[in-house]
């Protein structure tokens, strides 16, 4: 038993607890949606059409200006893959970034944890960022601007690996803000930095092999090419390594669960 | 029953941890009803949320034989931007409780008529209070944690306080902290004074109320007084 720990006295099953966590995971997730989008205008659906403003202004944008890629590669397609992307890796962060204070009172509840309000956003923003990529993908298809996937499964193993990546990440990051709120000031102009280098305005086949090697470190590269080779097949020339950005996102997420543990027992509820 | 053992609360303050509970140890059993006075900063809101469960203990446990509630008090935890309603399903759904149910007893206790349904920013002080109390009600615990509840609203609100807390819940047990020694002579069983990180037990209040006011009295400068 750890040093502060309370237990209650009759042990809870692991079952009880899954049960206690998924209600107070729903109800905080229910109370975000109400707190971020309201009751006025559209309301909850501001959770998917936000970010599709954003994807179709961008697809515009780079259709219009014929952003540099791989010729081969039909515009729209090669938009919407990038920036849902981005989406997922970079919103994600944001939101988990000081996500404790404004919820600081729930805490006044037994039953809410840290991790809790961590998850409920993140859940909030991948159901947004993939509402958002599925219907300008149905939309996009029905108007003619874009062919359908050649294989939807790879597709979505890639959107669930970003998607994982993102989330381990904002956990991390979230959870280190609780202590600095450096994390804050550096993760803005990072995540503006590293959007030119995400994959999501190039493909790696286009650029040269030096190039190929650096960019590649960053785990959402992989990502971004792993559903792009599903939406256009073989000749996306894809460079990624999908264990590469399962064991980063794994190992992020193990440190945040760890970070998590060190700030609980500092945590000041006003 | 709750059991506490070896409590101890640290923070860290510039240049070091400050010792608010030190190595607390007693037992509530269920119908008991503790009365802690001390004085501002003694460390009775920090006892509430550790034996709640809302914060951690540095050391020491608290165990918990019987349900016992969030501390509750008049600030409310409260999202502002949402509505007294929201608030109220909110909290039904984290407790597994009915919400419909719960709403109408809200709004039969609170008396915010159609304010239920507007934000919580738009409340007075006096509604939120209203607001706070009526669904502190919604869920039944054996034991209740109550901080500071005498503070506010007017006298038809704590009459109504009164009714719900002390005479429909008379058979739960208390752990009530305040400054106001009369509210807690009044409804408490016994007593405790809380000063630099010690609990003091007395089972008569004139005793505790003695050594309470010898404490308050004794007012040594900030600068020279031990901090445990």
């Amino acid at each position: 038993m750890i040093a502060g720990a309370s237990h209650p006295p009759r042990a809870t099953s692991l079952a009880e607890a899954l049960a206690v966590q998924r209600r107070v995971i729903f109800a905080m997730l229910m109370r975000e949606a109400l707190t971020r989008y309201g009751r006025h205008n559209i309301g909850f659906l501001w959770l998917f059409v936000e970010p599709m403003i954003f994807t179709i202004g961008v697809t515009i944008l780079w259709s219009v200006t014929k952003t540099v890629h791989s010729s081969a590669i039909p515009i729209t397609a090669f938009a919407l893959t990038g920036y849902s992307s981005v989406l997922l890796w970079r919103n994600m962060p944001a939101r988990c970034i000081n996500a404790l204070y404004p919820n600081l009172p729930l805490l006044y509840h037994r039953q809410v944890r840290i991790l809790d309000i961590f998850i409920a956003r993140l859940l909030l923003e991948f159901a947004g960022a993939t509402m958002s990529f599925l219907l300008l993908g149905v939309l996009f298809h029905l108007i003619g601007w874009m062919d359908l996937p050649e294989d939807v499964l790879e597709v979505i193993g890639g959107w669930f690996i970003l998607a994982w990546f993102g989330m381990a990440l904002a956990l991390f990051l979230g959870a280190l803000s609780v202590r600095s709120e450096l994390v804050e000031k550096l993760w803005h102009p990072l995540s503006y930095l590293t959007f030119p280098l995400s994959g999501a305005a190039f493909m790696v086949d286009a650029l040269p092999k030096e190039a190929q090697d650096f960019v590649l470190l960053l785990p959402m590269v992989h990502g971004v090419e792993m559903v792009r080779e599903g939406f256009f097949g073989g000749y996306a020339h894809a460079h990624f390594n999908a264990g590469y950005v399962v064991a980063i996102a794994l190992t992020l997420t193990l440190l945040a669960l760890l970070q998590i543990r060190v700030v609980v027992p500092e945590i000041v509820i006003e | 029953m709750i059991r506490v053992r070896n409590l101890t609360k640290t923070y860290p303050i510039r240049g070091g941890q400050r010792t608010i509970l030190d190595r607390l140890s007693f037992d509530l059993a269920p119908g008991r009803k503790l009365g802690i006075l001390g004085r501002n900063g003694a460390g009775k809101s920090t006892l509430i949320r550790v034996i709640s469960g809302a914060e951690r203990a540095s050391s020491g446990s608290v165990e918990r034989g019987m349900s016992v509630s969030w501390p509750l008090a008049f600030s409310g935890a409260f999202q502002t931007s949402l509505t007294g309603c929201d608030n109220v399903r909110f909290i039904s759904r984290i407790y597994n409780s009915d919400f419909a149910r719960n709403i109408i007893a809200v709004d039969e206790f609170a008396e915010l008529g159609a304010y239920l349904h507007e934000p919580v920013r738009t409340y007075s002080s006096g509604m939120r209070a209203r607001l706070a109390f009526a669904i502190s009600m919604i869920i039944e615990f054996d034991c209740f944690l109550i901080d500071e509840i005498s503070a506010v609203g007017d006298a038809r609100f704590g009459q109504k306080c009164q009714v719900e807390l002390f005479e429909k819940r008379a058979d739960r047990a208390m752990i009530i902290v305040s400054h106001d020694a009369a509210y807690v002579r009044d409804h408490c069983d016994h007593f405790a004074v809380l000063h630099d990180g010690q609990m003091h037990f007395h089972d008569d209040f004139e005793d505790a109320y003695a050594l309470f006011k010898d404490l308050i009295g004794w007012t040594p400068h900030p600068d020279t007084a031990p901090t445990a």
